[in-house]
């Protein structure tokens, strides 16, 4: 073992920094001249743009309701008024079978088990496509890959009937029905099947990248796949593997379409209900911006307590894509 | 299965949480240990697999209610599977295994996405009940008349303008930061609505676009700046066919973020050398990114123009919370809906199969890249 000491080299300020920064300064210079006045100021109005809309929600979902009918957010320093109602009132409206409260529960418990299953599923299936040799084996790892890109328009309807009546050919009946309306256990099923072509894609990316060295250590040491895969694999591809889950999580609980077809009456999530309220009470604006923030403070905590995980998984998913 | 499932549902529901990832968690780790012990050599363990292969299908069976005879058929399938295994050139219990890793995910694939798949297409051609083959009736319906046209124009229109928009400003902006301070922040704020819902965006935005009559104090910022600058208020989202429009700036909003990070990645990925001798040649800031940087970030531009491009194809949460497909704004995943809640069955999938056909060739595009890229391994 002989360890390096790095030499002490007289360095000011700046020059740190951009040591720092691992670039040298001819290559800063270059790339400086790109980032011109003109270019921040076009940065800073898009950056304005983009957040402006959400901001004015949020101000909004704050001010008593007659000042939001009466005038714009922006006038909230001639207006002042401050109300937490908003939230108390939008969380006990719904339909009649369901409020918003119990919305979010529903949407927590669709979401984390529908986070799980096909993580779980995929990552099984991921292994078996990076270490274990079979015949056509490239051939259906492109199938599943290309069953990413299925509509899910295409597979709603037929599913839910095979959910609610069973799978008959001609009259002999195979399986009977899932008898499941009214629980989340379609929903489940339903998003853990969607998810599985880019979930089975991404982490055989990250699957079939440990060292074969390791692997084959394993295997003469006596561990069978089952072991390898639970020890071996399955620790390395934890990074992978949560920021997949990030993604996965935000997906189902931003999700609309499905929940709409599998998810109805008291077991809806907070984005059906808040579709319905819209649809219904279009200009009762106090209630639908406290809704809507409720409904994105989730993902939006998920997504800055996780931001790093998370862009690593989309850079993944995409640039080997 | 389906008595389980039907337990579980009676409960709480947070109690059911825990409960339903414990029963998950117990059968993937019964899974995992035949798969471990599968290879293993002697009579035990041969007699454990034999024991596995005939049970394990009929349980399966059982528990998905199916009647005896299909339970029994799951038994003669699993003893001859049980026999082929054992006479595998890999050795006995490689298929097994092999069956193990493959089979959960290949059977929810199977149920899930190709078997509804061939049904949705069948179902095109049939009747509003599934009952009397139509031929192409469904598809000259949608084809011929206004609604049906306008509706796929419009979703020609949200997949030509959402992927060049939201790339462009992507790229833009992802320029624009690149290595200026508070370069994490600028990528927050603008990366920040790819974590909000559609459906919480379009209330953001019909808020944004909210419309009072004229000489009342606008709520609406857009109104109100188009009241600053001495205009009339609009109804931005009522309005045909610019309504479209501004449905679309909600789908941009959303995907610029996620082109910006991805291309913002990939400009790191430029090398400067390639840049500074291009600044030695003489070129310009332009010049050198139109002919060095973009060569460079080409392959993660396809990726991010495919990837959006599915996107608004699939849109349908905007126009659904927005305008429910009201005033010539509907594309076709909203009609597929809607034709499937008023039980027209066989037109509802026929949207759906004009879908597909949309987002086919970006399909085949795709697998056929991944599959040079197999080679290559």
């Amino acid at each position: 073992m002989t360890a390096t000491v790095p030499a002490k080299l007289p360095l000011n300020k700046k020059t740190k920094k951009q040591l720092a920064r691992g670039e040298n300064g001819a290559a800063k210079r270059t790339k400086k001249r790109l980032t011109s006045r003109g270019a921040t100021i076009a940065a800073l109005v898009i950056a304005v743009l983009w957040t402006t809309p959400t901001f004015g929600l949020f101000v909004s979902s704050l001010r008593p309701p007659e000042e939001i009918l009466r005038n714009g957010w922006w006038t909230i320093f001639q207006n002042p008024g401050f109300t937490l109602n908003n939230y108390t009132e939008v969380l006990a409206a719904g339909n009649s079978q369901l409020n918003l409260a119990g919305a979010f529960i529903n949407s927590i418990a669709i979401t984390l088990p529908a986070t799980i299953f096909p993580l779980v599923i995929a990552s099984l299936a991921a292994y078996a496509f990076a270490w274990i040799k079979f015949p056509g084996r490239n051939w259906m790892f492109i199938g599943v890959f290309a069953l990413q890109i299925v509509p899910l328009q295409m597979a709603l309807v037929p599913l839910l009937s095979l959910f609610s009546r069973g799978l008959s050919i001609g009259d002999i009946e195979i399986f009977s029905s899932l008898n499941a309306s009214n629980s989340y256990s379609q929903v489940w099923i339903a998003h853990t099947i969607f998810a599985l072509p880019l979930a089975i894609f991404l982490l055989h990316n990250f699957v079939s990248e440990i060292p074969s060295e390791l692997i084959e250590a394993a295997r003469v040491d006596g561990a069978g796949h089952g072991q390898v895969f639970f020890r071996i694999v399955l620790p390395l591809t934890m990074p992978a593997i949560a920021s997949f889950a990030i993604f996965q999580f935000l997906w189902v609980w931003n999700d609309l379409l499905v929940a709409l077809v599998f998810a109805d009456g008291r077991v809806a999530p907070m984005t059906k209900l808040l579709a319905e309220i819209t649809g219904s009470r279009g200009q009762d604006w106090n209630l639908l911006t406290a809704g809507a923030f409720i409904s994105i403070l989730v993902p939006l905590i998920v997504f800055f307590a996780l931001q790093r995980y998370f862009v690593r998984g989309l850079l993944a998913g995409s640039t080997k894509g | 299965m389906s008595a389980f499932l039907a337990w579980i549902a009676t409960l709480p529901a947070l109690a059911q949480i825990p409960l339903v990832l414990l029963a998950f968690f117990v059968v993937i780790a019964l899974l995992i240990f035949f798969i471990e012990i599968a290879p293993r050599s002697g009579r035990k363990y041969t007699i454990i697999r034999a024991a596995a292969c005939v049970l394990i299908p009929t349980f399966i069976f059982l528990t998905l209610g199916s009647v005896y005879w299909a339970a029994g058929a799951a038994a003669v399938f699993g003893g001859l599977f049980f026999i082929l295994d054992y006479r595998s050139k890999q050795g006995a219990g490689y298929l097994f295994q092999l069956v193990g890793f493959m089979s959960p995910a290949i059977f929810l694939l199977a149920i899930g996405l190709i078997y509804p798949t061939i049904q949705t297409t069948i179902q095109a051609f049939m009747n509003s009940r599934g009952t009397r083959f139509v031929g192409l009736e469904n598809f000259i319906w949608i084809f011929t008349q206004d609604t049906g046209i306008r509706t796929v124009l419009n979703t020609v229109v949200w997949v030509l303008i959402v992927p060049t928009v939201s790339t462009i400003f992507g790229l833009a902006y992802a320029v624009f930061i690149d290595k200026s301070r508070g370069e994490k922040i600028f990528k927050v704020l603008v990366f920040m609505p790819m974590a909000i819902s559609f459906v919480g965006a379009s209330i953001i935005w019909r808020f944004v676009y909210a419309v009072r009559p004229a000489g009342q104090e606008q709520i609406g910022l857009l109104n109100q700046i188009v009241v600053w600058m001495g205009g009339q208020p609009v109804d931005w989202i009522s309005n045909s066919p610019w309504n479209t429009f501004f449905l679309i700036v909600v789908l941009i909003w959303i995907q610029t973020g996620f082109a910006m990070v991805i291309l913002s990645a990939a400009i790191k990925g430029v090398p400067a050398e390639q840049l500074e001798a291009a600044e030695l040649d003489g070129t310009n800031a332009w010049q050198r990114f139109i002919n060095v940087t973009v060569p460079g970030i080409r392959s993660s531009l396809v990726v991010v123009l495919t990837t959006i491009s599915i996107a608004s194809l699939k849109v349908f949460d905007i126009v659904r919370t927005m305008t429910a497909g009201a005033n010539e704004t509907s594309v076709i995943a909203n009609e597929m809906y809607s034709q499937w809640q008023g039980f027209e069955v066989g037109r509802s999938a026929a949207f759906a199969v004009v879908l597909f056909i949309m987002v086919l060739p970006i399909v085949v595009y795709n697998a056929r890249q991944i599959a040079k890229q197999r080679e290559i391994r």
